[in-house]
């Protein structure tokens, strides 16, 4: 008895650590979603949340749904395997508003230089050249035909 | 690019750990480090470092209160930092180590120092006037039993708090050691011994730092300095220093040794951009030095005087190598890329965020904490201590 | 005094149990599936297959990448790298000016082994980065790509730093950890990467695992296959066929 009056005081030390505990446990419970940890250590929600981004690609599928005579001259030559907006560029925004929202190409020469200029870095077999020497200051469409380029 | 050497991978030409993820882990060791100190009383019965006992508790709870402001200052969304604690990933050592610091901050640290100094915060709730009398008031807890039975009770479970407490200081820091050393990714981090090496620097750099604080408490106050006590603290830096020295040179050694894939790009980098850092700084000034200064104090006979002067230098060198240390392990392991091809710089910056000036004030702090604290609860003993 | 604390009590655990049910609900708002969502997680198991022979390092992928996730300027969620190797396969000549967003400036020299290296993050299995977040706000999904959750993310960079491969970066704006989605908002719908799509050669390829009739298990089973840094035991899902051996 004796012993637990002198001790006493250690009671109170515990009691607020207990509270403490007591406090965190509540507000962990109301804080942490409870579908926490459904598929691993993390929110479920967060899945959602990143596939609900606005795309920018509209991938060739939908391109040449509507474009059906330029994809087939693509089809029939060698860029028969770029897709549409490697060149044009991300056209979401054209498929939504098709009138109000034009593609613009961007220029021609610096386009096909990106893949064509000459690098030793590149597949030999893929066909490259050093376009000072090649176009002599010509665009390149002045003789390819983007859609189908082979000469 | 703007400060590369060579190639490095396009996202890691940015440091993402600064300067004030160095501090936290000097911080962190300077507690771990005072309170081994204070255990070496406590528990192993070395009497002679008794006077500094109160001092080393109030020096660990003043750096354990400013150590997580350098890593909330650091985090990109601060005001997420308690998902630590409702959602901690049971797999990684930062997360963890959320709890171990919550351990040792509350059921260790704080419950220690209410039982030692539990008499003096009831004196002063019965004897002090004003807004002091609250305070000691609240401290109190309610309860004013400070019978001899009741001391006696407090004096065995402090003894058994102090018991888990040097586990629980080598879990705080080692800890942050495992943090860095269990990073599979970068080599200069990655190895076995980075938990024990952090502790044992932790271990020097508290100890020096309450060597410190004790000389210059007992110089402000015009108090005559207790030479045994600082000849004792002074012979276990020098112990704790030469181990740590050891086991830094050993994974030196074993990695020269070795030379596995990494080493020639990591020595390149020492010989560079860590050499006034690393060689000058952290092995030379910060840790040959203050060696050969405490070794002369072993070894010869000297005047008191002397001694007192010995130990502040060798105590102020042992700090500036031991942050020099940290230094070397955060940045240096961010310097280097990780395809061993090329380096980055680190430029810190004066008054931003992460910057120089916020962490001189993170520096700072703890001595005004400590200042707070010596006010509030003197760790000065009454000179007919307990029996 | 007894009777005022328990009052006390009773309205704080009211707050709290207000607090609760409003931060419940609000985490709930906005982030439900829309409706007719046919998408099974279960089914897939996503990877990326890159054909060394065919990367021609025009730099589409950086570009498209780029544009489909509004990734800041001078971070790389993709980007690639030119490598020239002599005989001293220790000290190859790696380049990635702006991770190619430009493409590269042209070489001419036909001394060395010369040939791109498109990176990206490898989505592993194992993967070190999901094992040292604290709080789990990057995860692998059930099918197979490491995500960060942008409403969790502390901004420790603890993962950036644990990433063998370079692939993360923080976010200046949003100041959180960022990286490849593998652009899981176009996967899920049925459409291919954004780097996939704009890769003219088809050097790069997006793979499910799971699908039986996917290209990938021929890929793997008919060419010399490797994934980088195989020694970091990561199970990248990243697979690169003809890969020299001189690549970090």
């Amino acid at each position: 008895m004796r012993f637990f009056r002198d001790a006493g005081h250690l009671v109170r030390p515990a009691v607020v650590l207990l509270a403490g505990l007591a406090a965190f446990l509540v507000i962990r419970s109301a804080v942490v979603p409870k579908d926490f940890g459904q598929y691993g250590h993390y929110r479920p929600a967060a899945l959602n949340l990143i596939r609900q981004r606005p795309l920018a690609f509209a991938g060739q599928g939908t391109c040449v749904a509507c474009h059906d005579d330029q994809a087939a001259a693509r089809a029939a030559g060698r860029h028969a395997h770029v897709a549409c907006e490697a060149c044009h560029g991300p056209q979401a925004k054209h498929t939504e508003d098709p009138v109000g929202s034009k593609p613009v190409l961007p220029d021609v020469a610096m386009l096909c230089r990106r893949c064509h200029e000459k690098d030793a870095a590149k597949p030999k077999s893929f066909p490259q050249v050093v376009t000072a020497e090649h176009s002599v200051g010509l665009a390149c469409n002045t003789c390819h035909q983007p859609h189908n380029p082979h000469l | 690019m703007q400060g590369v050497d060579g190639f490095m991978y396009p996202n890691e030409v940015e440091l993402q750990w600064s300067l004030l993820i160095v501090i936290y882990p000097y911080i962190t060791g300077l507690v771990a480090g005072a309170f081994i100190l204070a255990s070496l009383e406590r528990v192993f019965k070395v009497e002679a470092v008794r006077p500094t006992y109160r001092l080393a508790l109030l020096t660990a709870l003043a750096f354990l209160l400013v150590a997580p402001l350098p890593l909330q200052l650091h985090l990109g969304h601060p005001e997420r930092s308690f998902e630590m604690y409702l959602t901690p990933h049971r797999s990684s050592a930062m997360a963890m180590f959320g709890f171990v610091y919550l351990w040792y901050l509350t059921v260790v640290l704080l419950v220690e120092i209410w039982l030692e100094y539990r008499e003096d915060i009831v004196r002063f709730a019965q004897t002090r006037t004003g807004a002091a009398r609250w305070i000691y008031k609240a401290l109190t807890l309610g309860s004013e039993n400070v019978s001899p039975a009741s001391r006696r009770i407090d004096d065995k479970v402090g003894y058994v708090v102090t018991v888990i407490g040097i586990p629980s200081a080598f879990l705080l820091h080692g800890y942050v050691g495992f943090i860095f050393g269990s990073v599979k990714a970068n080599p200069w981090w990655s190895t076995p011994l980075m938990p024990i090496v952090f502790l044992f620097s932790a271990m020097t750099s508290g100890i020096a730092a309450v060597l410190v604080l004790y000389l210059i408490s007992m110089k402000l106050r015009k108090t005559a300095v207790d030479m045994r006590c600082i000849d004792t603290i002074g012979k276990y830096l020098f112990y704790t220093f030469v181990i740590d020295f050891s086991l830094e040179m050993l994974d030196l050694v074993q990695r020269t040794y070795e030379a596995d894939e990494s080493f020639r790009s990591l020595d390149f980098m020492v010989h560079t951009r860590l050499w006034t850092s690393q060689v000058l700084i952290q092995i030379l000034l910060g840790t040959m030095l203050p060696l050969c200064v405490l070794a002369s104090t072993q070894l010869w006979t000297l005047a008191e005087a002397v001694r007192r002067r010995l130990y502040v230098i060798a105590s102020a060198l042992t700090l500036v190598g031991i942050f020099a240390m940290r230094w070397n392990v955060v940045i240096g392991g961010q310097l280097f890329s990780k395809s061993f091809l090329g380096y980055t710089t680190y430029k810190v910056q004066f008054a931003a965020r992460e910057g120089l000036l916020p962490a001189l004030a993170l520096l700072i702090l703890p001595f005004v904490l400590f200042f707070i604290l010596v006010k509030l609860l003197p760790p000065w003993q009454k000179p007919a201590a307990e029996a | 005094m007894d009777t005022t604390r328990r009052e006390l009590l009773i309205q704080f655990s009211k707050v709290l149990v207000l607090t609760g049910t409003a931060a419940r609900a609000l985490d709930k708002a906005g982030e439900a599936p829309e409706p007719g969502d046919t998408y099974q997680m279960a089914a897939h198991w996503w990877g990326m297959i890159i054909d060394i022979d065919k990367c021609i390092g025009c730099g589409n992928c950086v570009r498209a990448c780029s544009k489909e996730n509004d990734v800041p300027e001078a971070y790389f969620r993709t980007w690639v790298e030119r490598y020239q190797v002599n005989e001293d396969r220790d000290h190859p000549m790696v380049e990635s000016p702006n991770g190619a967003i430009d493409g590269f400036p042209p070489t001419t020299r036909s001394d060395v082994k010369s040939f791109f290296v498109p990176k990206l993050c490898n989505h592993c299995a194992d993967s070190p980065c999901t094992q040292v977040c604290p709080v789990g706000a990057t995860f692998i999904s059930p099918d197979g790509v490491v995500l960060v959750d942008p409403d969790y993310c502390l901004g420790c960079r603890y993962c950036i730093q644990a990433c063998p491969y370079g692939c993360r970066y923080f976010h200046p704006q949003k100041e959180i950890a960022d990286k490849c989605t593998l652009c899981y908002h176009r996967i899920t719908k049925g459409l291919t990467t954004a780097c996939c799509e704009a890769c003219p050669t088809g050097a790069r390829q997006l793979v499910d695992l799971k699908n039986p009739k996917d290209p990938v298990h021929e890929f793997l089973r008919n060419n010399k296959v490797q994934v980088l840094k195989p020694y970091m035991a990561t199970e990248a899902k990243v697979f690169y066929k003809n890969l020299d051996g001189s690549v970090r």
